[in-house]
Order: structure tokens, then sequence, then C-alpha cells
């Protein structure tokens, strides 16, 4: 089962979980990827070790997808 | 690794007047720093020598010129040690929730290091990475040299382990844009750095540079 987590202030949250055939699972998972998206929150999906890949559409086939924050020079 | 990365990370819009970091800059970087090293010490010390062999009795102030040539350059490491510092902790239970995630992030010799040092290492095309909670240490190939970036999430309220995964991504999506997005604080020497590190601190990076030598 895929997730889209976001790291936040609890340590992460689980938004939401879905499979490919359970459609309306999908849909939630969309909607929340576009609702965190649009709160500022950056998606990114690990690709094998030590890489990582940035992504604006919720990949439907991704294991984990991880919401964070942008970072900033200190 | 992360130099299979090839997207440009978001981030650097923010600072689009900086050039994109590569190996021509950072060497440049580091022979800037040297030299700023040095014309902060040496002026100082040979002033000092001038003054001792005009003047014995003068010593009082040779001593003032050659402590000047000693704090400055102790001062821009303890900067560059800053960027390894600990940001506050929250409760328990998300710091040990954060430490889960950043785990499944990296491999066991990363988990252990971090366990002792509360670093982690990330190897690149640049050299070997140290990733703090507030910022990261570059170990250029052959550990002769320490580039120390100051770079973070600017959230108050995220476990230590969350600060630490948001740069780990941020650095594999692209690792020179998040170099070009840092801020340099501290180029040098990497005793010079170890020196003025918090204990806990020390073994992370000294086990990189030692990594770095034997790679390289």
């Amino acid at each position: 089962m895929a997730k889209l987590i976001r790291m936040d202030k609890t340590g992460h949250t689980t938004l939401a979980e879905w499979t490919l055939d359970d459609q309306a699972a999908v849909d939630v998972a969309v909607r929340a990827f576009r609702e965190q998206l649009d709160a500022g929150y950056y998606a990114v999906v690990t690709r094998g070790e030590g890489h990582a890949e940035q992504v604006r559409e919720l990949p439907l086939d991704a294991g984990t997808v991880i919401l964070r924050r942008p970072i900033a020079g200190g | 690794m992360a130099e299979e990365a090839t997207a440009v990370l978001r981030e650097t819009a923010g600072v689009y007047w900086r050039p994109r970091v590569d190996e021509r800059r950072l060497t440049l970087a580091g022979r800037t720093w040297t030299a700023t090293t040095f014309a902060h010490t040496v002026p100082w010390l040979a002033m000092a020598a001038f003054l001792l062999y005009l003047e014995p009795l003068s010593f009082p102030l040779a001593i003032i010129l050659i402590a000047h040539a000693w704090v400055i350059p102790e001062l821009y490491a303890k900067r560059g040690a800053n960027v390894l510092r600990q940001a506050h902790r929250l409760g328990a239970g998300p710091e040990r929730t954060a430490l889960g995630l950043l785990g499944d992030l990296v491999g066991h010799d990363a988990r252990e290091l971090h366990g002792r040092t509360g670093l982690v290492p990330e190897r690149g095309t640049l050299g070997l990475w140290l990733v703090g909670e507030m910022g990261a240490v570059l170990v250029r190939p052959g550990g002769r040299r320490v580039h120390c970036y100051c770079i973070r999430v600017p959230e108050p309220d995220l476990p230590s382990a969350d600060r630490i995964a948001h740069l780990l991504l941020a650095l594999r999506e692209d690792e020179v844009g998040f170099a070009t997005v840092a801020n340099q604080a501290f180029s040098g020497a990497p005793w010079r750095l170890v020196r003025r590190l918090p204990a806990r601190a020390r073994p992370a990076v000294r086990e990189v540079v030692q990594r770095a030598r034997v790679h390289s």
C-alpha cells in the first residue's frame, strides 16, 4: 500500500494510503496531495539509494511520497 | 547516489543571482578562505615579531597582536562548527516518530553514525557530506578541506530527525542546488573545524574525513 506522508511537528503524519485498484482511495490521495502542494509543501519520492526526485503530480506507483517544507540558507 | 540527480532544486529560484556551485567555484572559494586566513594571521604575527625586534619591552602589545592573529581564524572556524549545532528538542514522541522516517531513508552505517553523533553521512559528486539539523559539512575528496554550509528548514516546531530528513532529501534531489542555496559559513582544514565542534560531533567529522581520504 502506497502512502502520502507529511513531515511535521508530530514527526510525520500519514495523509493518505492507496492501492491502484482502489479508485476512491486514489482520489482521496490525489486531493490531499494537491492541498498540501497548495499549502506550500514540496513532494519528494526516493528513487533508489541516495537519490530523490521532486514531483508535482502524485506518482501512484510510488511506495511513499514525502511532503517537506522548502529549505533556506541560514 | 546523489550524482544521479538531474532535477534543479526549486529553492534555487530564491537565490537566482548566485551561480550554481561547481568544482571550479568550490576550489576558488577554498582558496579565498585560505587567503583570508593568511591575511588575518601573518601580518599580525609579522608585526608582533617586528615590534619585539625593535623593542623587547613592547611585548604586551606583541601579545595582543599574536592573540588577534589567533582569535580571528578561531572565530571563523567556530562559525563553521555552528552549522552542526543541534536545534531545540520536541517531545519524545515526535522525535521517535521522525527518527523512524529518517531511519527508512538511510542505510545501516548512517543510522549507526546518527545514533552516536546526531549527524548523517551522504556521498555526493562534490565529496562526502555530513548532514545535521541546521546545516551540512562537505568534505572534499582527499579529506584535506571542508566546506561548512548553513542551511535549514525554517519551521520552528520540527523534530530534529525531520530537520535532517528535509536537508537530506533536498541534497539528494539536487546536490549542486543544495550547495548553491546554502550560505557558506567556513572553509578550511578539517582539524580547524574539529577543534571547535562539540565532543558529540567530532567523531562524525573524523570518520567522514577518513572515508574521503580512503576513497580519493
